[in-house]
This record gives structure tokens, C-alpha cells and sequence, in this order.
């Protein structure tokens, strides 16, 4: 049903050529302070949501953003939303500084930076009709399309395959899936430039995740939006992005090309990450052979995190200079040029199985030693 | 724990000290002179004036309030009546008696009445809420719901009177309710305060039936319940030690409330039964521009009140030990 | 290859040697809207020591069949029927006190989000211990100490230590172990493993995915495992069951399932899913239109009106008839295995890439 959708022509996108810098985030910081104390509550510690990092999401570009929970991808993409106020660093959208715009300043940009959420339950008003909701930015922005606010929601419901004639149910009355192509038309009703994807395909069943990745790529494709796509999913942002950035505790550790991420990444939490993948051998045929790294135990709090590289205390190459010196986000030698890696000590570029398999968890480790002799299992 | 009790009871002193400050600048703003009320019909401005000066109405009112404070703390031997020992909020304008000693004498009355009716109401309540939510479904239930829907929709004022004429005026089955010191006559005690009891918990039972069932329903349905249940633990076991646990958080909350209202004054129930509690002397420090008696009053509900929240919030850390007092 | 031809609507009966066999199973819910049939006449058998995984995405009666294999299901609003026979011992019209004496100790259950199928009124280890007292009658004290003996084995570092700590002072992995441990505390024979990876992390989940294997190694449980992730299924399961509004419609093998599948919904599946090493700029193939409401399932084939290939079967079969699930390989689909044959390896694997 999303096969044939019928999009209308780009508008006079002309303005913006693809490869220019639309979104650039420059040392953006995000702490959120933990009261406690005695006798008067006070800021005690702080999470370090955010801390630090850089990103740049080109015109009409699709840029993918993983992590595990904690990371701080989340956060990233509320701040640009201008959700959240970063505690620091700066956002520039098409060279304009944006980090402490105010609401006046910000009223011509916000229609160009959209927001598509996880949950289609909560993100929807179950009192509105889908037209008032899809009408709602519209309406806030005072934009009157040619032809009326109705005829362009009828379009909206149109691009994103649903019957134009629903323009006055509610929300209740759709499916999980449709409720998020509403979320797609809502986003789209402002002729948005940028697109922050919070994981919107990870509460919906896998047929229906199918459907509204092809209609987010759609869009991205055919309308020119650069895309924000922010998912723990590997195997999606693979199929979604063009670039791809990897975060582990507020900090970007590695970003390329998808080719240099998934198939030649060099941080060790890239490798860990992309061993853990469940995969599916469709072929039949022996396909080569994933490495295989198990980590030991889960991501330790942001409130603390590690000093240095903050992936040191799971990692099997971290040495002293990994506790003393947090390493830079640079180009390592043989790297493709834009594909960065924060790591002193980093991995070779493949993601095949290695001699021997890297299991750090304890209780792995003793149950595979006692029951099978070694550590190397297919 | 001790950290979250003095940090909690810092905080209480300071409402108590912003309710006074309250309550004083309301009684001053009332357009009534409780001296022209003391002095009656034979009043003369020489005589008014010289009331102004020995209640010393006549200062400014920072003064008064800096005056009311210093003695609460520390005590006055100023008073025309006699000596006032900390606490002290002076002599009632109306009694001539020191109002740290009324206060004590009627809450006797109050605590008696308060804390049996509790003890009834919790157990009827939590007992009949509990059988409803173990039997969920069935007449059992369906009764026990329709019922406690019907006497929570009562008000005391109509059960008050109806319970006073048929078991007292018309049946004698008990005795006319009245307040007998617990120490000098337990049997009379009981028998004067039986009516206000059953009285005051049906009401409030009806409300903690409702409660309690509804609290444990939602509770049987959490997972971890389940998951007690999967591990092969009875339905008695799971019931009382898993689900009650939980459902035990908003029941305490809105029992903290209640008590701490009822301790500041039962006043409707004091007044259908005409027991001498703070809950009258609350309406009567109002009702004669009695300010010292009204400042105290006020202030010892509002402790009543804290005291319940902070016992409330200390109960939650023994339920649950996932809210750490620190 | 067995051809689903059989028009013999008795289902073959159950199979008491079997460790567990569960026969021609329907559970429905009472609901304000009407009847729900989240399950509707499924069958299918286990062996000791082996795992299935059941894959299915919401609603298609996957979680709801293993709540009612421990009768965990809420009898005021469910009707249950059919058989379902573990080690001979009859299931559905067991008596309460008898499903207790089963429940954690024959066979236990592990749930999704530990977070909340953890209670957070008790320590970990007294929640770990209290099946085995009951089950073991043994002391507090041996129970205590088998449940700290669990947690180190599920990889809890200092385990004495942390058995008195409460689920919320566990990070979201640890809970995990601790539920398992909590699980195999009994040594259960049949451990049923509902989406226990679902709310995990992608690291935290591969490290809890080798735990169960290798403890299932140790133990020597058969293990059910519900998940809608395939790449999961992958990883864990012998056999696997498809599962689409409240029936099976495919089972075979890891291999035979997914390198050779016969069922359009599990083909939809397979294409609708972006994988790590297909063609990223192949657009995915998703399944048209959404899962069906269960208290009006389509007549026929529950999946005719998301099935693309329908009119290669020609008629208004796919309509009126319900196609069986034979024991054993199969799919219940009215393509002859030919037509499935034909279509997978012509038209679906080439997508596969």
C-alpha cells in the first residue's frame, strides 16, 4: 500500500543544494542536576546526559544516530528540537545560532525543524480529529496553503497512505501503524526541512515497521528532508542511513559512511555492538562468520561515568592511557575520509569472526569453560 | 531515616511559623475589635481604650506578632490572669483561661474520638474491601460495593441524628453519647463514645471498602503478582503478601489526611454529638474574635496535621523500599 | 515433505509419551466488546531438553497460549479448551493446588520487563528463595542459600551480598539474571521464556541470549521460547511455530523455517525485515494492511486478506476454507508445496539477498 503513493513535486527546494551543512552541533552539552543533600536539598551530581558532542547533518541527507539506553541519542534529538536547553555548546541550523534563540527567533525556524516521536499512542491528542491535528502546526504558524488547510491535510493523509476521507476521525479509530503516519503527516504539514526521527518504528509490530520505514524513506528521498533517524535498531538505521553516528554514554565514539560503521568500524563498542546483533541466515549457504564479543555486565550510569574513554571499563584493549586521556574523534589512519573514531587503542577494520571469541562476561566465561572445553563456539 | 525527620520537622516549624504569620494578618484584617465584644453593653470609649492597652491591642502589629512569638518560646509572666508558661498563646479573650490549658483539656475528647473511630473504620474498611477484592465478581462483592457506595454518599449530619433516635431516644439500647476521662471510668468512656464511633467509621469505612478493594484489584493485576503466581506461591500467599503490600501505598496516604483532619477537629461530629472537642473550640475562638485562642487552635491542627504527613512519608520507606528517606 | 491436503478436520490426538503436547487448544476472553479469540485451535508437541521458539508479532495469541499452559490466565473472563498434556498430566481441568505444585518448580516462567515482574517490596534473594521452599521444603536458611548459589551462577558479581539488595538497586541485565535464576532456582523441567530479551539492550541481550543456552545446557530444560524478533528465534530455538492471529501457520526446524519458508506470512515476515547483511538500498517488502481484530477474525485463512498470492490458489478457497497445520513440517497455506516452492525461490529469496 505504500508501494504506489503518489508524492507531489519537491517544492522549490532549489535554495538549499544537497551536501551543504543544514544542522551543525558543536560541543553540545546536556546535564540534568540530581538534587539531594542535607539539610537544604541542592545539586548534588549531575547526569550526564549529552556531554559533548559534534554533529553535522547535511541537506537532504538521512543521518542515523544508535546507541544503547543511557546514551544520550534521545536527548541529542530533543535538543535540537529545541525540546530541551542545552546546559552547553552550540546549534547552528544553515549557519544561524540557534542554541539560545528565543521564541520570536526561533518561530521561522521551528516549521523547518519537525519531530516524529516513538509512542503513536501518546504523541497523538485523543480529543482532536486527525485533521485538527495535522492542521494544528499549520494553524500555530498561521500558514494558509493554497487551497485551504483542509485540502492540504487531505493531501498530507494522501503521502502518507491513508484514506483522505479519515480527515475527521480520531486517533482511537487507527492502528498503531496508522497513528504514526499521522505523527508522518503531522511532521510533514510545515514543509519541514529537517526531520528528528525518535525511534519512530520501534513500538510497532514488524510487518507495520516495514511499512512506515518505506514511507519515512519515501519522504526523505522524494521530498528532500534530511532525516535525524534515531533508533537502537542497528539493522534499520543501516537500512535508513546514509551516515551514522554511534553514542555510548553522551559521547559520539564513532561516525562514517554506513559502509565504514557496519562494515569496517574500528571502535571496539562498534565491533561489541554489531556482534550482539541477532542475525538471520537466510542464504542457506555458510555465510562468513560474525565475530562473536559478549561484554561484561551493563552501561554504568551517566551520573559517574568513566573517566577517560568512557567505554574503558567494558573493554577488553583498555589500558592506563585509556583511564588518563579521553580520545579524540579523529580520522585513524586507513579510515575513509568523514569516518571518525575516539578510541587510543582501535580495532581492526572487519567485523569477522576472530581466532579466539571475546567473552568478558564472568558467568559465560565459567559456564562455557566447564562445559565445553573452549571458549570458541560457532 | 534521621536526616528525612529532621529535614522534615525544620520544614513543618516553618509553615507553622507562615500560618501564624497568616492567621494573624486575617484576624487584623476582620472588621470586628474583640475588645468592643469583651466589653459589653456597659462600654465606655475609657473603657475600651484601657482593654485596647491590657490586651495590647493598642501596638502595632509587628509588635503583637514579635509578643505572641516571644512567649510561645519562652514563656510570659505579663498577663493580668496569671503566669503562662511556655507554650504559651496567652489567655483566651473570652474564657479568661489560658488557652495552652484549654487546648489540653479538650483533646482528650478529640483523641478519644478520633482514634477509636479510626481504629474501627480501618478495620471494618480494609477488612470488607479486602473480602470484596478476594471475591471479586461475585454477590459477595456486588453487595459489599453497592453497600459502601450507599453509606459513603451519607453525610454525619443525617447519620449522626438518625443513629441518636433510634438507638438512643427510641430503643435505649445505648447510652446518650458524652465524654467520661478514660482513667476515672473506662466502662463510661466506652458507653458515652460507642454512638460517634459507629457513627463516624461507617461513613469512613464505607470509603476505605472502596478504596481497598479497588487498590487491590489493580495490584492482583500487576506483573509481579504474576510473576509470584508463576513461581507456584498460593493465591492466600500471593494475595496478602504481594498484593496488599502494594496496595497498602494509597490507603496509608489518604488515612494520613483523614487522621490529621480528624485530630485538628471533628468539628461536625463533635457538634451532632455534643462532645466538648478541638473541633468546637475551633468554631467558638472564631465565633468570639478570639485570637489568642484562635492562634492556638489553628496551630495545633496544623501540627496535627504535619505530624500525620511526616508519619505518613516515613510509613511509605517501610512499605516500599524503593522511596529512600534521605 | 508432508502436503497439507488433509481435509480431516479431527486433529491428530494427543500424544501422552510427549513431553508436552498441547492439542486443539482455544482460549477466548470475555471482553466488554465481545469475544476475543486469542487462541483458536492450536496444536503442537515438545520434546525434553529441546527448544521452540514461538515467533509472532502482537496479538497473535503467542504469549497467551503459555499463560495457559501454567493456568495463569484469569478464569472469570477466559474460556479455555482443548488438551494440553505435560508428561501425561492433564492441564486445562487441573485442580488449582495442583497447577501450585507445578508452577516453579516443574515447569517456571521467565517475563519481559523484569523491572515490573520483579516485586519491589522484597530482596532478590528472598523472591529466589521462596519457590524453593516451597517446592524443595527446605529451610530459609538452605533456601537462602541456594538463591545466592543462583545468582552467582547467572553471573551476579558478589552474589551474597547483592541477594539482599531489591530489584531497583539491580541494573536492567542483572534483574534479567536474577528473574532467570529465580526461574531454574527449582531446576524446572519446561522453562517458558516470554519476549525475555525484549526490553534489553542489544549487548546486554546477546550476553542473557548465551546465558540461557548455556544454562539450558546445564539444566537440561526444555525451553518455549516467545519472541517476535527472528533474528532471536534464530539464535535460540530448534524448532520453530509461526504464529498469526491465534493459529500456527508454519512449523519446522530453525533451518527448514527460515531457509525454506512455505508460509506467505512468514515469507512477509522474512521481507520485511531490514538485516544487517541485506542490500540496504533495496527498499524492505512490508506485509500490506494490519493484523486482524480477533473479535472478528476473517473467515478461512486468517491471513487471505494480507495474502498477495491468494489468487494463485484460485476460488474463494482462501475465504470460506481453513487450511490445517499437519503435524511435524508444514504450513498451513492452501498453495500446493509446489506453488510454494516455486514462489519462494523464484520470487522471495531473490529479495532476501
Amino acid at each position: 500500500m505504500t508501494e504506489d503513493l503518489v508524492l507531489p513535486a519537491p517544492r522549490e527546494a532549489a535554495t538549499d543544494a544537497p551536501g551543504e551543512p543544514l544542522l551543525v552541533v558543536e560541543k553540545l552539552v546536556k546535564h540534568f542536576p540530581v538534587k539531594g543533600g542535607f539539610p537544604i536539598r541542592r545539586t548534588v551530581g549531575q547526569v550526564q546526559a549529552v556531554d559533548g558532542i559534534d554533529l553535522t547533518v547535511h541537506v537532504g541527507e538521512s543521518f542515523g544516530l544508535v546507541g544503547e539506553s543511557g546514551c544520550g541519542k534521545s536527548t541529542t534529538g530533543r535538543l535540537i528540537t529545541k525540546l530541551l536547553e542545552p546546559t552547553g555548546g552550540r546549534i547552528a541550523y544553515r549557519g544561524k545560532d540557534i542554541t539560545r534563540a528565543s521564541r520570536k527567533q526561533m518561530a521561522p525556524i521551528r516549521s523547518e525543524i519537525q519531530m516524529i516521536f516513538q509512542d503513536p499512542y501518546s504523541s497523538l491528542n485523543p480529543r482532536q480529529t486527525v485533521g485538527k491535528i495535522i492542521s494544528g502546526p499549520m494553524e500555530i504558524n498561521g500558514i494558509e496553503p493554497e487551497g485551504g488547510r483542509e485540502k492540504r491535510v487531505r493531501e498530507l493523509l494522501e503521502i502518507v497512505g491513508l484514506n483522505p476521507e479519515h480527515y475527521n476521525r480520531f486517533p482511537h479509530e487507527f492502528s498503531g501503524g496508522q497513528r504514526q503516519r499521522i505523527g508522518v503527516a503531522r511532521a510533514l504539514a510545515l514543509e519541514p526541512k529537517l526531520i528528528v526521527a525518535d525511534e519512530p518504528v520501534s513500538a510497532l509490530d514488524v510487518s507495520i515497521q516495514a511499512q512506515v520505514v518505506n514511507l519515512l524513506q519515501k519522504v526523505q528521498q522524494e521530498l528532500g528532508i534530511a532525516f535525524l533517524f534515531i533508533a537502537h535498531d542497528l539493522a534499520v538505521v543501516r537500512h535508513f542511513s546514509q551516515r551514522v553516528a554511534v553514542m555510548y554514554l553522551g559521547k559520539v565514539i564513532e561516525v562514517g559512511d554506513r559502509d565504514s560503521i557496519y562494515t569496517r568500524p574500528r571502535h571496539p563498542y562498534t565491533h561489541a555492538l554489531l556482534s550482539a546483533v541477532p542475525e538471520v541466515n537466510v542464504s542457506g549457504e555458510e555465510a562468513t562468520q560474525r565475530e562473536r564479543i559478549r561484554l561484561a555486565g551493563d552501561v554504568p550510569s551517566p551520573i559517574s561515568p568513566p573517566s577517560g574513554c568512557r567505554f574503558r571499563t567494558r573493554c577488553w584493549k583498555a589500558q592506563d592511557k585509556c583511564a588518563a586521556e579521553e580520545p579524540p574523534l579523529v580520522q585513524i589512519s586507513g579510515n575513509h575520509a568523514g569516518h571518525l573514531t575516539a578510541c587510543h587503542f582501535p580495532e581492526e577494520p572487519t567485523t569477522e569472526a576472530r581466532d579466539e571469541d571475546i567473552v568478558l562476561d564472568p558467568a559465560l566465561a565459567a559456564l562455557e569453560e566447564g562445559g565445553e572445553g573452549q571458549g570458541d563456539r560457532p | 531515616m534521621l536526616r528525612f525527620l529532621v529535614r522534615r520537622s525544620l520544614g513543618a516549624v516553618v509553615i507553622l511559623f507562615l500560618l501564624s504569620i497568616v492567621t494573624f494578618l486575617l484576624f487584623f484584617g476582620m472588621p470586628r475589635d474583640p475588645a468592643l465584644l469583651m466589653c459589653g453593653k456597659t462600654c465606655t470609649p475609657a473603657n475600651l481604650e484601657n482593654l485596647h492597652r491590657v490586651l495590647g491591642l493598642d501596638k502595632p502589629i509587628p509588635e503583637q506578632y514579635w509578643i505572641f512569638l516571644t512567649n510561645l518560646v519562652t514563656g510570659s509572666d505579663d498577663f493580668a490572669q496569671g503566669p503562662c508558661p511556655a507554650p504559651c498563646f496567652g489567655y483566651s479573650y473570652h474564657s479568661n483561661e489560658q488557652v495552652w490549658g484549654t487546648l489540653m483539656d479538650r483533646l482528650p475528647t478529640t483523641l478519644s474520638l478520633t482514634l477509636g473511630g479510626a481504629v474501627c473504620f480501618l478495620i471494618i474498611g480494609l477488612g470488607a474491601g479486602l473480602i470484596a477484592a478476594w471475591k471479586r465478581g461475585t454477590i459477595v462483592d456486588k453487595s459489599f460495593t453497592a453497600g459502601a457506595m450507599v453509606i459513603s454518599s451519607m453525610q454525619i449530619y443525617f447519620l449522626g441524628p438518625l443513629a441518636l433516635a433510634i438507638l438512643v431516644y427510641q430503643t435505649h439500647l445505648f447510652d446518650k453519647p458524652a465524654y467520661n476521662e478514660f482513667t476515672e471510668n473506662p466502662g463510661a468512656w466506652f458507653s458515652g463514645l460507642i454512638i460517634p464511633w459507629v457513627v463516624l467509621s461507617t461513613i469512613f469505612a464505607s470509603q476505605y471498602t472502596r478504596m481497598a478493594r479497588s487498590s487491590m484489584i489493580e495490584q492482583l493485576q500487576e506483573e509481579h503478582v504474576r510473576t509470584a503466581r508463576a513461581k507456584g506461591m498460593s493465591r492466600r500467599y500471593v494475595f496478602f503478601r504481594y498484593a496488599w503490600r502494594g496496595s497498602l501505598i494509597p490507603i496509608v496516604t489518604i488515612f494520613g489526611i483523614d487522621l490529621g483532619s480528624l485530630l485538628g477537629g471533628a468539628i461536625i461530629t463533635e457538634y451532632t454529638f455534643g462532645l466538648p472537642g478541638l473541633g468546637r473550640l475551633a468554631v467558638e475562638s472564631v465565633f468570639f474574635s478570639d485570637l489568642p485562642l484562635l492562634l492556638g487552635v489553628m496551630l495545633f491542627s496544623a501540627t496535627m496535621i504535619l505530624l500525620c504527613n511526616i508519619v505518613v512519608d516515613a510509613a511509605y520507606a517501610f512499605i516500599d523500599p524503593r522511596v529512600r528517606l534521605a | 515433505m508432508t502436503t497439507l491436503t488433509k481435509e480431516a478436520g479431527a486433529p491428530v490426538p494427543a500424544d501422552a509419551d510427549a513431553f508436552l503436547s498441547v492439542r486443539d487448544l482455544h482460549v477466548s476472553f470475555r471482553t466488554e466488546d465481545g469475544v476475543v479469540r486469542a487462541v483458536d485451535g492450536l496444536s503442537f508437541d515438545l520434546e525434553r531438553g529441546s527448544t521452540l521458539g514461538i515467533v509472532g508479532e502482537s496479538g497473535s495469541g503467542k504469549s497467551v497460549t503459555n499463560l495457559t499452559i501454567l493456568g495463569l490466565h484469569n478464569p472469570m473472563f477466559t474460556t479455555v479448551e482443548g488438551e494440553i498434556l505435560l508428561e501425561g498430566q492433564e492441564l486445562t481441568t487441573a485442580r488449582e493446588s495442583e497447577l501450585e505444585r507445578l508452577r516453579g518448580n516443574k515447569a517456571a516462567m521467565i517475563f519481559q520487563d523484569p523491572l515490573t515482574a520483579l516485586s519491589p517490596y522484597y530482596t532478590v534473594g528472598r523472591q529466589i528463595a521462596e519457590p524453593y521452599m516451597k517446592h524443595m521444603r527446605a529451610s530459609k536458611k538452605a533456601a537462602w542459600e541456594r538463591a545466592v548459589e543462583m545468582l552467582g551462577k547467572v553471573g551476579i558479581p558478589n552474589p551474597r551480598q547483592r541477594a539482599k539488595d531489591y530489584p531497583h538497586q539491580f541494573s536492567g541485565g542483572m534483574r534479567q539474571r536474577a528473574m532467570i535464576a529465580m526461574a531454574l532456582v527449582c531446576d524446572p523441567d519446561l522453562l517458558i521464556a516470554d519476549e525475555p530479551t525484549t526490553a534489553l539492550d542489544v549487548t546486554v541481550q546477546a550476553q542473557i541470549l548465551d546465558l540461557l543456552k548455556d544454562l539450558q545446557q546445564e539444566f537440561g530444560s526444555a525451553i518455549i521460547f516467545i519472541t517476535h524478533d527472528l533474528g532471536v528465534i534464530a539464535d535460540m530455538a530448534d524448532d520453530i511455530m509461526v504464529m498469526y492471529a491465534g493459529r500456527a501457520v508454519e512449523r519446522g526446524t530453525v533451518d527448514e523455517v527460515l531457509r525454506a519458508p512455505q508460509h506467505p506470512y512468514t515469507w512477509g515476515l522474512l521481507n520485511s525485515m531490514p538485516r544487517l547483511d541485506s542490500d540496504p538500498n533495496a527498499p524492505l517488502a512490508p506485509i500490506p494492511g494490519t493484523p486482524p481484530s480477533l473479535l472478528h477474525p476473517p473467515s478461512g485463512c486468517r491471513f487471505h486478506p494480507r495474502c498477495t498470492f491468494r489468487d494463485r490458489v484460485g476460488g474463494t478457497r482462501c475465504e470460506t476454507e481453513i487450511p490445517l497445520l499437519a503435524p511435524d513440517r508444514s504450513s498451513a497455506c492452501h498453495l500446493t508445496a509446489e506453488q510454494k516452492r516455486t514462489i519462494f525461490i523464484e520470487e522471495i529469496k531473490p529479495r532476501l539477498g
